[in-house]
């Protein structure tokens, strides 16, 4: 046979057929399931009277529009003060309730970012293909997973059918080779991948991240950078399958039991690329090079790091940059030149289906114990990505170092990434945000948006201003 | 997808061009959490005489006595005649869900905007494409005898009216086999059922822990 790539091998695995026109049907193992993306899904099934095809395929929870202050929280859906979201939230009960599919809802402490959930239940596996109503669904590529996201239309065809309509994307390879210097993370990572091929560099691209500093990264950085492959334009972004992947599945709820598990990991060991696997393009990194990255404008890609100044409109030879930097700068309210540690900041947002995993918060954490966070802030959050994040940070004592340190300590959700809930930016307001958007008014109306790791959003909340998180540890 | 064959319907008038998709269902419904229940804001701010509000009890609403859809003989249409583009604007899909949701399942215009000439297709309406004269034709006589019903005739692509005439109509051999079999994409898809199937049993039997049942 001839030699396949990670995605080929995922792809070819779950071809149910291929059709005249160039598309496939393609089998769906798992479906993850939100308030906002479903419910005309579920309200088409029950229309055209359809059951769902196979109900244990389907994991819901409830993350986007929930509050994430305790007291809101307390009283559940029914707490919920904005009506819409309440209804939104009360109708993924009502929809996973009639259909019988399993939901982790609001105060569950299983409930959590949909990306964080499943790969903490053990819900999305090696070798799944994964899809949700959300563009972030990559994530799970860091298991050695096919996953991406859908619209509401193809949520009711996956609920109906448990497959997808699709074409083959091309094979890219991103290899970041050598070894990250201290204080310098997975975000960062990503950050100088987007930077260097754009937000449209992984178009039409399924991308694997590969090379040393992948091999070496934890399973909590692997799903932030994957998380992100969707802010390169790419809709899947995966990581072979090894020792790391396989010992982070092992005892999560959801994953095969004792007498499964011996074949169960003979096959994710086969989910790799061949060594002469083709790839239609391949991407250089040196890991070692990478520097703590912080964007200054409104889309991923513009991104710099940390020590250097924001550019100007004339460093850009391209008419169609030139004048989008022109435009990010007077929305973001900087001036070319000016360095990016000379940004005061409003808000800190830790939190994110990017980065807020128990690794992110421990980072986080690091930075800040024993300091105070800086008088000039209007706020800092923190927002653990599920019930059970934030469990085992309070066990672990995170909380308190949070809040001794003058951050907030929330309940989980999407919160500030969004701004579907309450938490969000002020017009003209900076953020040092550890999420993985920077879009003019991604986190509230008029809002300034700087996309960094937790250990630099952590040292930007003492300081006030950006700060290189290198010269702390 | 409800299919569509042969619908005896009683006609009802749209009668001014360019009907965007903003007056079909205005922009304040698209909140909803649901693809049904448009029916009762199908042309909301023609239909009532003040501003709609999502969810609110449209019965106790001052209607437009000026509206035809809101006179007695036009009661129970399913065939909407219209004018010249219909269906521009917003590319919502709302528009299509509350045209079927008042009970409309057939638009006859001299021409309709792209998309939503598309969306009719994936949600059961049926959307025909006449000269110009020949729709006038139709206003005149429908606005001249109370009752008036057309026969559309998907398979033989054949409108009749009540004196007999029979208009003849082009449609696209792909849509209509797909509406004519009440197919929608998950409707074709479940046309390989046996063949989704077959692949999960062996794909099941390769990898057994993708199938167990788990309890929240
Ligand atoms: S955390 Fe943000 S990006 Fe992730 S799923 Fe929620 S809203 Fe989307």
């Amino acid at each position: 046979m001839a030699s396949q790539t990670l995605y080929d091998k995922l792809w070819a695995a779950h071809l149910v057929k291929e059709r005249d026109d160039g598309t496939a049907l393609i089998y769906i193992d798992r479906q993850l399931v939100h308030e906002v993306t479903s419910p005309q899904a579920f309200e088409g099934l029950r229309l055209a009277g359809r059951q769902p095809w196979r109900v244990s395929a389907n994991i819901a929870t409830p993350d986007h529009n929930v509050p994430t202050v305790l007291a809101e929280r307390s009283a559940g859906v029914s707490g919920i003060q904005d009506e819409i979201s309440r209804i939104q939230v009360q109708t993924l009960d009502d929809n996973c309730d009639e259909f019988g599919i399993t939901e982790f809802s609001i105060n569950d402490e299983r409930q959590g970012i949909v990306h964080v959930v499943g790969p903490e239940q053990g819900a999305t596996l090696p070798g799944m293909t994964v899809v949700c109503g959300d563009s972030h669904t990559a994530t799970h590529g860091a298991l050695g997973a096919l996953a991406h996201g859908i619209g509401t239309s193809e949520v009711e065809h996956v609920l109906a059918t448990q497959c997808l309509i699709q074409k083959k994307s091309k094979n890219m390879l991103v290899r970041i080779d050598g070894k990250l210097g201290a204080g310098v993370t997975a975000k960062d990572v990503v950050l100088a991948v987007i930077g260097k091929i754009g937000t449209a560099g992984g178009t039409g691209y399924a991308i694997e991240f590969g090379g040393q500093v992948i091999r070496d990264m934890s399973m909590e950085g692997r799903m932030t950078i994957c998380n992100m492959a969707i802010e390169a334009g790419a809709r899947v972004g995966m990581v072979a399958v090894d020792e790391t992947t396989i010992n982070y599945v092992k005892g999560r709820p959801f994953a095969p039991n004792e007498q499964e598990w011996e074949q169960a990991v003979s096959y994710w060991q086969t989910l790799h690329s061949d060594p002469d696997a083709h790839f239609d393009a391949v991407v250089e990194l040196d890991g070692s090079s990478i520097e703590p990255q912080v964007t200054w404008g409104t889309s991923p890609e513009m991104v710099a790091a940390v020590g250097a100044v924001v550019p100007a409109p004339n460093d850009f030879s391209d008419p169609v940059k030139r004048s989008a930097c022109e435009r990010a700068l007077t929305y973001m309210g900087l001036s070319a030149g000016q360095a990016i540690t000379d940004i005061t900041l409003d808000r800190v947002f830790i939190g994110s289906c990017t980065n807020s995993r128990i690794e992110d918060l421990r980072e986080a954490a690091a930075v800040v114990k024993g300091k105070k966070v800086a008088e000039s802030l209007k706020e800092a959050l923190v927002v653990p990505g599920s019930g059970l994040v934030k469990k085992q940070a309070e066990a672990e004592g995170l909380d308190k170092i949070f809040t001794e340190a003058g951050l907030q300590w929330r309940e989980p959700g999407c919160s500030m990434c969004l701004a579907m809930n309450a938490d969000k930016l002020g017009a003209g307001e900076h953020c040092a945000s550890t999420s993985n958007r920077n879009f003019e008014g991604r986190q509230g109306f008029g809002g300034r948006t700087h996309l960094v790791s937790p250990a630099m959003a952590a040292a930007a909340a003492i300081a006030g201003h950006f700060v290189d998180v290198r010269e702390w540890i | 997808m409800k299919a569509f064959t042969q619908l005896d319907g009683l006609a009802a008038p749209m009668d001014r061009a360019n009907v965007d998709t903003d007056m079909i269902i205005p922009k304040q419904f698209l909140k909803s959490i649901k693809r049904s229940g448009f029916g009762p804001n199908l042309f909301d701010e023609l239909r009532y005489l003040d501003e709609g509000r999502p969810g609110e009890d449209c019965s106790q609403r001052p209607i437009n006595p000026e509206f035809p859809l809101n006179h007695a003989r036009y009661q129970g249409a399913s065939v909407l005649l219209a004018r010249e583009n219909f269906g521009c604007g917003s590319s919502r899909e709302h528009a299509p869900w509350a045209l079927e949701d008042y009970g409309f399942r057939c638009v006859i215009a001299p021409s309709f905007a792209d998309i939503f000439f598309n969306n009719c297709f994936k949600n059961g309406i049926l959307p025909i494409v006449l000269p110009a004269d020949v729709v006038e034709n139709l206003f005149s006589e429908m606005y001249s005898s109370e009752g008036y019903r057309l026969l559309v005739d998907l398979p033989a692509q054949t409108i009749t009216t009540p004196a007999g005439d029979v208009i003849n109509f082009d449609v696209d051999a792909f849509r209509k086999h797909c509406l004519i079999n009440g197919l929608d994409d998950i409707g074709l898809t479940l046309q390989d059922a046996d063949a989704i199937r077959d692949f999960e049993k062996n794909w099941q039997q390769k990898s057994p822990w993708l199938f167990r049942e788990h309890r929240a």
